[in-house]
This record gives structure tokens, C-alpha cells and sequence, in this order.
């Protein structure tokens, strides 16, 4: 049988390795591990520096495939893309995982139609079953099943989303090789960047508090109070769609099924009635509080505690007592 | 000048509405009316704009069910021109490859083409994955996550494309695929008067012996699809406390003494 390999995407931005790389990485490693097979991670990126590529070797990588080029340095899905293909045709991997970043939702699509295999979509878990098939479990149908997928051909592709796999303990003794890639540009057109519009300040994926907001608010002055309690919680504002789309607030904010998936240890969700679309973006959190007055909304349902009432009441009373309890 | 836009449009169930059969892991698709996958009206949008501008015609695509000719229909009320239904049992089935191998074939029984306009994702199957692999079965580049058309002219357009650290304004050639976002405008409401026209015009059938000169047929389809749905299960929901207060203040004070247990204020 030929040698069994399970590669990794890992995305840079800015010279700087997504976290979600090291949590591709972490599955990998266990799956490899119950395949007996090797696991690599390919960068492309422009002067990624070696430290940077040894924490890819630290955190389970075997190998590291690194493209070390300035097309690179914005993410041109069309550069990427030659890349891999050829580097696919050359390794004949059996496996090949992508975080579900909006750059690798756009790119792992086209590598797998290039390479005409099967791409599953959003997996929040990776099984090997008894068969040593791999089982990749995606959420279907707005969060309400789980669909088990097969793929028939080689590579089997999916993207992960990020924050559901756990990273391995960095260990600075493993070791690993790191093979310097030749980068072949593709002589086909592609879209030039020509600006960007404002950074994002706030990334809610990774929010340990999230403290949202919905129609219940009534207005934008609504999110003032929010973010007052998000601040004294040291968690950031998030907001169902009906929010986002009355302007009350901006939409790296919103939370749901068009919105961002998060996880934290704490949702507060205030006036927000939890429609399938909003649950299907938070219901993993550890604790959620609902806020709302209708004792009757879904959100109740999913929440660990519910207060029933007014939130123009309940937040400041929560906002005060968490200040007294303080003694501020 | 003269613009050829296409759009990629799919029939889907009222997502609020439908019903699921948790028994036999399918969506109970009887349960609520189908409708035009809320994010491909934007795609749609998005080309009539064009269209408006600068001159062209629109052309919507769907592959599905002979029914999907109602989301079609709604398609020409509200600004496209023609209409195609890629419509075949050899066709049912398909995962994200075999989609959109047809719908590029489609595409390229139609000729040459300026834009194709397509939604970020479609309620039901909800992968996000058709637009970057019909652009990649036409080799035309993709602009993704477009939440704003900035600029469009005769031969090229400029949109803000959502990434997570930043939007981007890229500039792009045509022919390219566009894939937008909610974001990116409101979809109008058809009138009476466009909505009765729409009864009338014709929706072009084609069927599988339609595009053989184009497409291998056994690429197509269930046939053509490497991934198949092994198990459909019903997660298990979190065990939660569950705890209702309609007192505030009780129920402020047994939240906050929980959540200073865990460390969390
Ligand atoms: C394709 C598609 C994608 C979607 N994606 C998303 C998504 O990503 N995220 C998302 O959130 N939604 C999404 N939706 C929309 C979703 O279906 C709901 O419409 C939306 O989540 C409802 O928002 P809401 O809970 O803020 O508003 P409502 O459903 O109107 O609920 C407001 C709640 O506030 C309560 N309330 C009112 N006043 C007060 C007060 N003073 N104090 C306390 N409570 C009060 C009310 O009792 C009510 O329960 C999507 C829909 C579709 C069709
Ligand atoms: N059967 C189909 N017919 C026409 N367009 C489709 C079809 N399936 C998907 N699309 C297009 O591809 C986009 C992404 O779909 P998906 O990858 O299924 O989430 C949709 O918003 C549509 O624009």
C-alpha cells in the first residue's frame, strides 16, 4: 500500500498563521495517528519567518510544504489554487483540510472541482470509522441535523470551522522537516486588490462573552447599553439579524445562519427571540442567559437561564450589581 | 454594448416554514411553499442593476425539479430576461461537483458571457461551494463574499469582497463570477404588471440529451457524486439548566452568583 498522507492548509494573513491552521492541525494528528499516516501543512505566504513554520511542526505537522513568494501576500485564490492543485497531483494525498474561513470557503472549492473530488462543507467533526473511512459530520438544514458524509474520491476535502477542534499542547521538542517549495505563477488573469475598506476591529468568533442584541432593543441607543455590560465583562457586542439589517449596528456583529457561528463560555441574548437562523449561530455557547420578555420566545428553550422581563430593567440592574459585587 | 449576465438562482423551501422528518432524516419538502433562495434574490438584484446601467441581458439558470419553474418565473418578474430549467432525473441528486459541472455546461451551451451572478449559499444545502466551482469548470476568476458593487463598466468590475480581517476592493475582468452577500442591495418587489408578464414568457427546458455535446453524463447527477450522505442524525441538544425567573431581580441574582462560580465576572 502506498504511503498515506493527510495534508492541512495553513492559512496566513499578513505574514501571521490563522489559528485555525493549529487546529486543522490537531485533528490531523488524530486522524493520522489512526491511519498510520503522515501529516503535512502547506503555507503559502511571502517571508514567513522559520519560527513561525517550526510552530506548524510544534503543534503535529510532520512536514511542512512552504511557498515563499509576494503574489502570496494577498490572498489571490487563483495563485493559491495553481499551487496546490500541482502539489495535490504530485503527493496524491488521501486527505486534505481547509479551514471554512471566508478565504478558504472561496478557495477549496476550486481546487476540488480542479481536481475533481468530492468537497464537504462547515465539518465540526472528523471520524475514522471502523472501516478507516473518514466520516466527515457537517450541521445541515439550518443547524437541526448532522449529516454523516462519505467521499468516493481522493483527496477527500472539507473545510472545518474554526474554533470546534482543539489544538494539540505545543511541543517545542517534535520534530518535522520543512521543504522549500517552488512557486509556479499561474499566467492567467486575476482580480487585482486595489484598496480596503476599514479593518475590522472586532472578531466575535473568538469572544469569550458575547452580549447580543435583537428587535427587542428597539434602537441603536440599545447597543450603548450593551456594550456597557459587555464591556464590564470584557466580552464584545453581538446581534441578531434584525438588528443588523434595521442599521442599529454593524454586521461583524450579527450572529447566525448568515452571520457569524460563535461558541463562547457566555451568550447573553437580549431581546432576541431566537429564531432557527440566530440558534443555529450560537446554541453551542457553554452558559446562555435570555433576556426577554415574552416568556413564550424559542430562545427560552435553549437557555440555561431565562429572566423574564424588560431589558431596558434587567440590564442596568445586572450592570449595577455586577459593579457592587466588584465593589466599584 | 451589450452585457451578458447570468445568474444562478435555486428553487428552495420556505426555510421558517419547513418541517423536518427527524424519523427519516429528509426535509419535509410537502410542508412549506418553495421560493428563490433568499441570497440568490441578491444575486439576481445585483444583475438587473447591471443590466440598468450599463445595458445587457440577464439570463437565469436553475437546475431542479420541473417545479422549480415557479422560481424562474419569479425570476423574470423581478427583471431577468430568459430563463433556462436544467431539468433531468440523470441530473437529480448531485452534490456540489456534479451541480455545478451542469450549471457550467449550461453556461457554456449559452456562449459567451460577461458576469455570473451567484448567492453566498442556498438555505438548504447551505455549502457556499457552487460559485467557486462553476467559475473554476469555466476557468474564469471569482470575486466571493461581495457585499458591495462599487463600480461596473464595459469591460471590468470593482466590488468590496468580506474577509475576516478586512474588506477588500478588488478589481476584476470580465467574464468573472460574482458571489454576493445579503449585504450587497435590497431585492425589489416585482409589480402586478411584471409579475403577469412573467405568466406568459417562456422557460426554456433543457434536459440531459440537451447538453451531451457539452457534458459527460455520467459526471452529472447522483452518478457524478463523490460525496454521499452516509447518516442523517438529530443532534442531541446540550442538557441546559433550563432555570425561567419572572422576578428580575431573583433571577439576577441566582445569574450572577452562577457566573461568578465559573470565574466569568
Ligand atoms: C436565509 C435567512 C438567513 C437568516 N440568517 C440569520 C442570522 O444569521 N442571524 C439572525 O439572527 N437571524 C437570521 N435570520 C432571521 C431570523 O429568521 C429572524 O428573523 C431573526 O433572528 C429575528 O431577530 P430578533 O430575534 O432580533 O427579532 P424578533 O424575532 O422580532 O424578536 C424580538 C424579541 O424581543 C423581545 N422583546 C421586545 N421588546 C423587549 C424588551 N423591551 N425587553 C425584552 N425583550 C423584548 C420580543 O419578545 C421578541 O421575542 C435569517 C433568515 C433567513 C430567511
Ligand atoms: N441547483 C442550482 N441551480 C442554480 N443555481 C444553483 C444551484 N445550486 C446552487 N446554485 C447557486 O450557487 C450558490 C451557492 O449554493 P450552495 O453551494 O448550494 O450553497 C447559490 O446561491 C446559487 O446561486
Amino acid at each position: 500500500m502506498p504511503y498515506r498522507k493527510i495534508m492541512i492548509l495553513a492559512e496566513q494573513r499578513g505574514g501571521k498563521i490563522h489559528p485555525i491552521s493549529f487546529e486543522l492541525l490537531g485533528k490531523g494528528r488524530e486522524i493520522a495517528n489512526k491511519l498510520g499516516a503522515e501529516l503535512s501543512a502547506v503555507i503559502l505566504g511571502n517571508n514567513i519567518a522559520r519560527e513561525d513554520l517550526m510552530e506548524l511542526i510544534y503543534y503535529g505537522a510532520d512536514k511542512v510544504y512552504s511557498y515563499n513568494h509576494p503574489v502570496f501576500e494577498y490572498p489571490d485564490v487563483i495563485q493559491y489554487k495553481h499551487n496546490i492543485v500541482k502539489l495535490i497531483q504530485e503527493e496524491r494525498p488521501e486527505i486534505f483540510l481547509f479551514g471554512a474561513t471566508n478565504f478558504g470557503r472561496s478557495l477549496a472549492p476550486r481546487v476540488a472541482a480542479s481536481v475533481k473530488t468530492g468537497l464537504t462543507a462547515d465539518c465540526i467533526d472528523l471520524q475514522v470509522d471502523e472501516n478507516e473511512e473518514l466520516i466527515q459530520i457537517r450541521p445541515a438544514f439550518v443547524g437541526n441535523i448532522l449529516a454523516h458524509i462519505k467521499t468516493k474520491t481522493r483527496p477527500i476535502m472539507s473545510t472545518i470551522r474554526y474554533n470546534v477542534m482543539k489544538k494539540n499542547e505545543r511541543n517545542s521538542t517534535r520534530e518535522g522537516m520543512i521543504v522549500e517549495m517552488k512557486t509556479e505563477i499561474a499566467e492567467t488573469k486575476t482580480p487585482r486588490l486595489i484598496g480596503k475598506e476599514g479593518e475590522k476591529k472586532i472578531n466575535i468568533t473568538d469572544a469569550k462573552i458575547v452580549v447580543a442584541g435583537g428587535r427587542g432593543l428597539g434602537s441603536q441607543e440599545g447597543f450603548k447599553l450593551l456594550k456597557e455590560l459587555a464591556d464590564l465583562l470584557g466580552g464584545v457586542v453581538g446581534a441578531s439579524r434584525v438588528a443588523v439589517d434595521e442599521g442599529w449596528i454593524g454586521k461583524e456583529h450579527q450572529v447566525g445562519f448568515s452571520g457569524n457561528t460563535v461558541k463562547p463560555r457566555l451568550y447573553i441574548a437580549c431581546g432576541i427571540s431566537g429564531a432557527p437562523q440566530h440558534l443555529a449561530g450560537m446554541k453551542d455557547s457553554e452558559i446562555i442567559v435570555a433576556i426577554n420578555s415574552d416568556p413564550s420566545a424559542p430562545i427560552h428553550r435553549i437557555a440555561d437561564y431565562s429572566i423574564i422581563g424588560d431589558l431596558y430593567q434587567v440590564v442596568p440592574l445586572m450592570i449595577k450589581e455586577i459593579k457592587a459585587i466588584r465593589g466599584e | 454594448m451589450s452585457l451578458k449576465i447570468v445568474v444562478l438562482i435555486k428553487q428552495v423551501p420556505d426555510i421558517t416554514r419547513v418541517k423536518f422528518d427527524a424519523e427519516r432524516g429528509r426535509i419535509d419538502r410537502s410542508s412549506a411553499e418553495a421560493e428563490i433562495n433568499p441570497f440568490d434574490l441578491n444575486a439576481l438584484e445585483a444583475a438587473v442593476q447591471v443590466k440598468e446601467k450599463l445595458g445587457g441581458t440577464v439570463v437565469a439558470i436553475s437546475m431542479g425539479p420541473q417545479n422549480a419553474a415557479v422560481a424562474l418565473r419569479d425570476a423574470l418578474a423581478r427583471g431577468a430576461d430568459e430563463a433556462i430549467l436544467l431539468e433531468d432525473n440523470k441530473f437529480a441528486g448531485a452534490d456540489t461537483l456534479a451541480t455545478s459541472y451542469t450549471l457550467a455546461g449550461a453556461i457554456k451551451k449559452l456562449g459567451n458571457f460577461d458576469i455570473i451572478f451567484c448567492g453566498e449559499k442556498t438555505v438548504d444545502g447551505d455549502t457556499g461551494q457552487v460559485g467557486a466551482e462553476v467559475a473554476e469548470f469555466l476557468q474564469v476568476p471569482h470575486l466571493y463574499y461581495v457585499s458591495k458593487v462599487k463600480e461596473v463598466k464595459e469591460d471590468k468590475i470593482v466590488v468590496v469582497s468580506e474577509m475576516e480581517e478586512a474588506s477588500y476592493v478588488v478589481e476584476c475582468e470580465f467574464p468573472v463570477l460574482v458571489s454576493v452577500t445579503k449585504d450587497v442591495n435590497k431585492p425589489r418587489l416585482p409589480t402586478l404588471r411584471e409579475k403577469l408578464k412573467a405568466m406568459k414568457a417562456e422557460i426554456k427546458i433543457w434536459h440531459a440529451e440537451n447538453l451531451t455535446d457539452i457534458i459527460n453524463l455520467s459526471n452529472v447527477g447522483y452518478a457524478g457524486s463523490p460525496t454521499v450522505v452516509s447518516k442523517v442524525v438529530v443532534p442531541k441538544e446540550k442538557g441546559r439548566e433550563g432555570k425561567v425567573f419572572k422576578e428580575i431581580n431573583e433571577g439576577i441574582k441566582v445569574v450572577l452568583e452562577e457566573l461568578a462560580k465559573k470565574g466569568l465576572i
